[in-house]
């Protein structure tokens, strides 16, 4: 089956863009970035702070059933543009990697469907290629996790 | 040495990925790669050997020559590297579009 969303990351390049078209009106995908208990609802990991604000920040975290905590990523809000844009860093704690830049752009087609356009700035090429990499790695990816949980459960 | 076994980390360097071009079409001697580079032999060599080490590159005697040629299989493992990061996110992206209609509806 062919994946709704694309990932390009070109050679050499120290950055990714994401993008994917939502059956969704912008505001509804922009709501889902901004309001902490919808972004639980998909994101799958607890909001522990969320300031929908300039300047604001956020802090997300994932802990398995033992509470041990799987992942944990905070940053800072920047720029918010209401149904727009917003830029944040992006920071998983306890992995070395470099905070990354993520500029968020919520595009509409009509009103009744929209694009998100996810620009991912990394510090270095090698930096953006083991992040890629990363979905490979056991453990640190939450989305995985949440499928192991719902698969086990 | 588990790094240069690393498909990615050979793939990082641009002479690599320009030795790996040349040789996608046909089979190559080392000497005919470096004559290609303007880079010292001694350093295509070494390239070579990374190459081989990850198993991008095969060799393969031919009378009192070797040639190096692509190994298809371990390239498409580069090629396929974005799909599970790609997955990840559209499993992602779809959870947001059925969690956003149920709200849709409830509002």
């Amino acid at each position: 089956m062919e994946l709704k969303t694309k990932v390009y990351a070109e050679d050499g390049q120290q950055e990714l863009r994401i993008e994917r078209e939502f059956d969704l009106p912008t505001s509804l995908v922009f709501k889902a970035h901004t309001e902490p208990e919808l972004i639980e609802q998909w994101m799958g990991n607890k909001v522990l702070k969320f300031e929908a604000k300039n300047h604001g920040s956020w802090i997300f975290e994932t802990k398995n059933p033992e509470g041990v905590v799987l992942f944990r990523a905070n940053g800072v809000l920047l720029n918010i543009k209401e149904n727009e844009s917003f830029v944040r860093t992006f920071e998983m704690e306890n992995t070395g990697f470099p905070i990354q830049l993520e500029f968020f752009e919520f595009q509409k087609i009509s009103e009744t469907k929209s694009k998100l356009v996810m620009h991912i700035i990394y510090k270095s090429v090698e930096q953006r290629d083991q992040i890629l990499k990363m979905p490979f790695a056991k453990g640190i990816n939450m989305a995985h996790n949440r499928l192991e949980e719902i698969i086990k459960g | 040495m588990d790094l240069r076994r690393d498909v990615f980390q050979a793939i990082a360097d641009p002479t690599r990925r320009a030795i790996l071009l040349l040789v996608a079409t046909q089979s190559m001697t080392a000497g005919a790669i470096a004559s290609q580079f303007d880079t010292k032999r001694p350093t295509v060599s070494k390239h070579l050997q990374i190459l081989t080490e990850c198993e991008l590159l095969k060799k393969e005697p031919n009378g009192r020559e070797i040639y190096y040629h692509l190994n298809p299989n371990k390239m498409k493992e580069i090629a396929n590297f974005i799909e599970p990061f790609q997955k990840l996110w559209d499993d992602r992206f779809n959870k947001l579009e059925s969690v956003m209609k149920n709200y849709q509806k409830k509002n």
